[in-house]
């Protein structure tokens, strides 16, 4: 018998134990345990299909280089105060690869109402180790994350495509844990979708929100209609190539140093192909 | 030589139902319920002993006794029950005489299992989606059913580290539904609507009542030890809950929802205590693949238990009322267990 409470242990002589039928589970709707609903889901594709479409125009390069199977943990750049990139990579690779995505994003979300709900029922998780390790080891999806998270969000439109730091590498860690590729995604287009004029960081705090900038959106189209509607930037994406990593996975710790380079190498890619992209965009609209 | 059992909390939901179950093991000798209330379901070799709500006569009991395993279901966890001072009394004072008890030099005891709740994870907007039973909580406390609770799982941790001859198993069970148990969710789901924060649908977890009783009777059976989490698989939304008992939601301001319901809980309407109204809000996952890597398997999925609630509220509502309660007869059950006009089986 063991003194610590948390090592499981079992004495006596064990019953073998009956094989029973399969339980029987009722359920009413299709809302998994992350709170995503397919049906939900593919309604939002529907309505958001014309915004990708026509307003965004969203290409894609590389899109291939996207496992059709297993886990993955998807990386991008982070813009615009309310993100215009995220909907967009989600909605792309559930339609071109008929799989789905789950973003994560900060926990913060789900304190809002409503907004919260909608978020979670279209496949948005908070980005929790817990859960990523979950989706990514044992369930084997696609998680998006953007390490930059409300660093990258918050910058205003004179930093544009300048990536912040990646955090502490922890999506790396994840990645090796749970012994999944990173998939970087670079995105052009977001910054320009709502371009962040200056913060107002006092009146943030008092509302307990990360950053709050008025944008170029607010002097166009007014307070209320520019905080949600993006102007109709080109968005072009390129997917590189997957990082694989030679590491065991399950492992209680991942060296620090080995986790904070792989973490760079990724962010310098992705810092020169967004470059790179930008070199050949001859139109921020048209691209 | 088979088991001798003092179940704790005998005139509780629980405490009755877990002597009834064991009452039907071949391998347990005697069970002793201890109880500040007479036991509520019809049981018949279970010696029942009057004890105050923080159990000070137990150390006498367990050393007149000789009991190897003690299963302590008398833990508060619905805080709309009691007053926040019994609480205390309760959950903290009684489970320190428990354990002091049970901790005696000289005791028999060998087996300690509790009967906690998901409660000590609490609920809050950072919460991990699941909880295992090492992530550690997030949620400040707040509400005094969990600080109470908490000091338990304290409490008990010293002693699993104090007394190593001793087996301690810690249960934390995630909301119960079925066809008897009365909780705060019940009867939110008892209401003509059901009552639901606006703009949020958390996913919640249940455990059929059943389940419990037969998780609780497993560990004693096979002497599993250990912290287990022990709820129904899969999370479902409240409104798919209300959906399953066929009932539509009635929405709650999400800001000042305290302040909004507290008058149609001084009318009776409602009966929301804080730590439900943030389970509304967030609701709670918590991983139960250790109980089932430990073998036990569940009959119930979460949605399971629910349907199997909505049909047991379906039942009463054609009845009109519940059945009638057992009621314990000191006389009659002492003529059974003792007379020797009553032939027993040897």
């Amino acid at each position: 018998m063991s003194g610590d409470l948390h090592e499981a242990t079992r004495g006596g002589a064990l019953v073998p134990i009956p094989r029973e039928d399969p339980v029987d589970d009722p359920r009413l709707g299709d809302v998994d345990e992350w709170g995503r609903s397919e049906r939900m889901r593919a309604l939002a594709r529907r309505l958001y299909g014309p915004v990708y479409r026509n307003w965004f125009r969203a290409e894609w390069e590389g899109l291939e280089k996207i496992p059709t199977t297993g886990g993955a943990l998807l990386v991008a750049n982070h813009s615009a105060p309310l993100p215009s990139d995220a909907p967009v990579i989600m909605h792309g690779i559930e339609e071109e690869l008929g799989r789905p995505v789950y973003g994560m994003a900060e926990h913060l979300f789900r304190a809002i109402p409503v907004v919260g709900t909608l978020w979670s029922r279209v496949g948005g998780v908070p980005a929790d180790p817990d859960n990523a390790y979950r989706l990514l080891r044992e369930q084997q999806q696609l998680a998006l994350v953007f390490p930059e998270g409300t660093k990258g969000t918050g910058k205003t439109y004179d930093q544009r495509y300048q990536l912040r730091r990646f955090g502490r590498g922890g999506f790396v860690e994840i990645a090796m844990r749970a012994g999944v590729p990173i998939v970087p995604i670079a995105v052009v287009g977001g910054e320009e979708s709502m371009p962040a004029l200056f913060n107002m960081p006092g009146v943030a705090r008092a509302l307990g929100l990360p950053y709050l900038p008025v944008t170029a959106n607010h002097l166009v189209l007014g307070p209320l209609l520019g905080t949600v509607v993006y102007f109709p930037s080109k968005f072009k994406l390129r997917v590189l190539d997957p990082v694989r990593f030679d590491v065991e996975p399950d492992q209680e710790r991942y060296s620090k140093s080995r986790v904070m380079e792989a973490a760079e190498d990724i962010r310098v890619q992705l810092q020169d192909n967004l470059y790179d992209m930008l070199r050949s965009r001859k139109s921020v609209w048209f691209g | 030589m088979g088991k001798r059992v003092l179940v704790t909390g005998i005139g509780s939901f629980w405490g009755g139902r877990v002597a009834e179950a064991l009452e039907k093991r071949s391998d347990v000798d005697v069970i002793i319920g201890l109880g500040t209330d007479e036991p509520r379901v019809e049981l018949k070799r279970t010696e029942f002993v009057r004890a105050d709500s923080s159990y000070s006569i137990l150390s006498r009991i367990v050393q007149a006794t000789k009991v190897d395993t003690v299963v302590h279901t008398f833990l508060v966890v619905d805080s709309t029950r009691t007053s926040g001072r019994q609480l205390h009394e309760t959950n903290v004072i009684g489970t320190m005489n428990l354990l002091a008890a049970a901790g005696a030099p000289g005791s028999s005891v060998r087996h300690i299992v509790v009967k906690s709740s998901a409660l000590v994870y609490g609920s809050s907007y950072k919460d991990p989606a699941w909880f295992s039973e090492t992530t550690p909580r997030v949620a400040p406390v707040k509400t005094r059913v969990e600080r109470s609770l908490l000091e338990v799982e304290g409490y008990l941790r010293d002693f699993a580290v104090d007394s190593p001859q001793v087996a301690v198993t810690l249960m934390r069970f995630a909301n119960v539904v079925g066809t008897d148990i009365v909780t705060p969710l019940s009867k939110a789901l008892e209401l003509p609507a059901v009552p639901a924060i606006f703009g949020f649908d958390p996913s919640l977890q249940l455990l059929e009542e059943d389940d419990v009783v037969r998780s609780i009777d497993f560990v004693v059976a096979n002497e599993v030890a250990g912290v287990f989490n022990v709820a129904g698989d899969r999370r479902l939304p409240w409104s798919e809950v209300a959906a399953l008992c066929g009932k539509s939601l009635f929405p709650l301001p999400p800001l000042f929802t305290g302040a909004a319901i507290a008058p149609l809980g001084r009318l009776g309407l409602v009966d929301l205590p804080p730590e439900t109204l943030s389970l509304l809000r967030y609701g709670r996952g918590v991983d139960n693949r250790r109980l089932k890597a430990a073998g036990f398997v569940y009959r119930y999925t979460s949605a399971g238990a629910v349907e199997n609630f909505a049909k047991g509220m379906r039942l009463r509502s054609s009845l009109g009322t519940r059945p009638e309660p057992y009621k314990y007869e000191r006389d009659v059950e002492s003529f059974f267990s003792h007379s020797p006009a009553v032939r027993r089986p040897t």
